[in-house]
């Protein structure tokens, strides 16, 4: 299916694209049909700095389970931090 | 009989006036020929599509593809794209029939058209299609697995997407309806509903429900491929235009 499920998010830091390093200044996250992952469905990030244009996008593709793990691993690494520091 | 065919991105005139890119596929004999609007899924105006396009050409069609994402992204790649136009809310429906609509004039102007115009659409454009042949003078429609013709989106989507269901008693022209029997966007008991509320409103329909497939089984470039189910889908609507498009 088409979820059409969007979330929106406004983020600061940087990305790697095709032209090289930029600003980044929203990420959308989507579970939907992936471009290339070999998947029915995917966990979809597209970190993008609109001022860009289409092109200013770092994009990923990442199965439910291997997403799920990845923010397990955002969120315990920034719990690990040093105090103050994140 | 000659079989060659011509396939090439062209400029049509789409809603509001504006000029969009499209993608054309024709044959080159003499005709005349009956049409078929293409709309692509959400993933974009993609070299799939395009492939799909010149596939109605190779069997007697004028088919052209208008590119729905060109005014957020012209020039872009397919899945930049459809990125930027997801990250905007996706594409209005009021906007999506005005761009139907000046494709089907395109394909009505052209010399060796029938006149005769149907439109097909996978996906988001399989709801997409049935909006237009409810809004726009058709002659055959297909709906290959829309969701959201029946049916509420989640609650908090941001995307202009909403059930259409209540414009059935507004449909053009005859309608097949493709589906999975895995698919849970439409579900059976959404394509039922739909069913039933084209009974009701008196239009003629046919809907195939493929036991084994789901969600986009027409796409050959993904996991949810299903031959037998395409392929037999592919023989619906050879034989659905056949009736409705032809001379």
């Amino acid at each position: 299916m088409c979820t059409y499920l969007t979330e929106n998010v406004g983020v600061t830091g940087s990305g790697k694209g095709a032209a090289g390093w930029f600003a980044l200044r929203e990420a959308t996250v989507y579970f939907d049909h992936p471009v290339h992952a070999a998947a029915e469905h995917t966990l979809n990030i597209d970190f993008r700095d609109p001022a860009l244009g289409p092109s200013g996008r770092v994009a990923v593709e990442l199965t439910a389970e291997s997403a799920r793990a990845l923010a397990e691993a955002i969120t315990s690494t920034l719990a690990s931090a040093p105090p103050g520091l994140a | 009989m000659y079989d060659g065919i011509m396939a090439e991105t062209i400029s049509l005139t789409g809603h509001g006036g504006d000029q969009i890119e499209a993608y054309l596929a024709r044959p080159l004999g003499p005709g005349p020929f009956g049409s078929v609007v293409v709309i692509h899924h959400m993933p974009g105006y993609d070299a799939q599509t395009k492939e799909i396009t010149r596939t109605f050409a190779a069997s007697g069609y004028t088919a052209v593809c208008p590119n729905l994402y060109t005014r957020e992204a012209p020039g872009a790649s397919p899945d930049d794209a459809a990125a930027t136009v997801r990250a905007a809310g996706g594409v209005p429906d009021e906007r999506l029939v005005g761009d139907v609509g000046g494709a089907a004039t395109f394909l009505r102007a052209m010399p060796n058209s029938n006149g005769k115009v149907g439109v097909i659409g996978y996906c988001s454009g399989g709801r997409q299609s049935f909006l237009a042949a409810c809004s726009l003078p058709l002659d055959a429609a297909v709906d290959c697995y829309g969701a959201f013709v029946v049916g509420t989106p989640p609650e908090g989507m941001p995307l202009k997407v909403g059930p259409i269901v209540d414009l059935a008693p507004s449909l053009s022209c005859p309608l097949l309806g493709l589906f999975g029997d895995d698919d849970q966007y439409p579900s059976p008991e959404q394509v039922a509903e739909l069913d039933k509320a084209l009974v009701a409103a008196g239009k003629a329909h046919e809907f195939h429900s493929y036991p084994g497939a789901g969600h986009a089984f027409f796409a050959v470039n993904r996991p949810a491929y299903r031959p037998e189910a395409a392929n037999d889908g592919w023989a619906k609507i050879w034989d659905f235009y056949g009736r409705y498009l032809s001379s």
